[in-house]
């Protein structure tokens, strides 16, 4: 039965609570330390250390479909994502739908054969 | 008097709207598309559309709902997909001490906070920081209100969506969806400006998937708090040889 409480109501109000304490204990925590203070600084410094090593492994070693992609294609579409970002004024948006789009053109093309 | 509670109603008006337009130059679409990705994946787990969207709105991180629903398809116990989700999103904690303070100007009690704090993700994160330097202090906490709820009812629309579609998109566009959080994400940090926190992203680029070859389990958070303490240390001995 650890199926049907996993996919069911009894897994969304476990994994919920179990994220909301995080949220919790960062509101209870904020009281206490000062926006300018170091240790801002250094949980800042945690928290972009955290997502940037989750999300370099996600590109580098991503998990599921993704995973049967080759690497290379990966790290084109990411650089080209870069490179884009900086010639496009700082534009997330052109940045982020212009790698998508060769990421996707790329898929397509080993697809069809092409590469 | 007078004119400062015009000028306080009329900031936050600013903040309110603000935030909305924001929230749909960019987090909006990529909501859309990123749950999209998620709904696909819960379906193709087993997960029926109410706990789906449940996960979606209590969860409310995508590194932990992606990894709930993985271990779901890998029929895994309770006590590790609840661990292993939690852990994924474990970023909450620094993301909420640090970002809760530049929010709560003017609130007299911190209960509604505790309400707030579920609206926080990496885009209300990002984008308040971004818009906060050219915002008045009274707009901040309305445009991260209007920012994070226009995102919390995409995620929502969007699990729905995917949930709905996934049969009917080629492998090609899944792909695609799946691909674009980690890129967004990536856009955001190499835009990171203090010297700090690009030596953090640096850092964490380089041992986050190193270490996840030792351990899979522990590499996130490993990485965040040994890897950014020690940008934080070399950047204040940097400043102190200077």
């Amino acid at each position: 039965m650890t199926d049907g409480v996993l996919a069911g109501w009894g897994g969304v109000a476990a994994a919920g609570a179990a994220t909301y304490a995080w949220r919790a204990l960062g509101v209870a925590l904020a009281r206490r330390i000062d926006p300018g203070s170091a240790v801002f600084e250094w949980i800042g410094c945690v928290s972009y250390a955290m997502l940037a090593g989750l999300i370099a492994r996600m590109l580098v070693m991503p998990a599921g479909a993704l995973a049967d992609t080759p690497l290379g294609d990966r790290m084109v579409a990411t650089v080209a994502a870069f490179a884009l970002f900086y010639l496009a004024g700082r534009s997330l948006l052109i940045a982020t739908f212009g790698g998508v789009g060769l990421f996707a053109l790329l898929m397509f093309a080993r697809q069809s054969g092409l590469l | 008097m007078d004119g400062t509670e015009r000028s306080g109603a009329s900031a936050r008006r600013l903040g309110y709207r603000q935030g909305v337009v924001d929230a749909f130059k960019l987090p909006v679409a990529l909501l859309l598309a990123s749950m999209m990705g998620f709904g696909s994946m819960a379906r193709e787990a087993g997960v029926a559309l109410g706990p789906a969207l449940g996960l979606t709105g209590a969860i409310y991180g995508l590194p932990g709902q992606v990894a709930f629903v993985d271990m779901t398809a890998l029929g895994a116990g309770l006590a590790a997909a609840v661990l292993a989700s939690s852990l994924a999103n474990a970023r909450f904690l620094p993301m909420a001490v640090s970002f809760l303070p530049l929010v709560r100007h003017g609130l007299p009690r911190t209960a509604p906070l505790y309400l707030m704090v579920q609206l926080l993700s990496v885009n209300s994160w990002a984008h308040s920081l971004r818009s906060f330097p050219g915002l008045p202090g009274a707009a901040h906490r309305p445009y991260f209100v209007a920012m994070g709820c226009t995102c919390f009812v995409s995620a929502l629309v969007g699990t729905a969506v995917g949930y709905l579609l996934v049969s009917q998109v080629p492998h090609v566009v899944t792909l695609g969806l799946l691909f674009l959080n980690p890129l967004y994400f990536a856009i955001l940090f190499v835009d990171a400006r203090r010297p700090a926190f690009v030596l953090a992203v640096a850092i964490g680029a380089v041992a986050g998937p190193l270490l996840y070859l030792v351990d899979r389990d522990w590499a996130v958070p490993v990485t965040g708090v040994v890897g950014g303490t020690l940008a934080f240390a070399l950047v204040r001995l940097a400043r102190r040889l200077r």
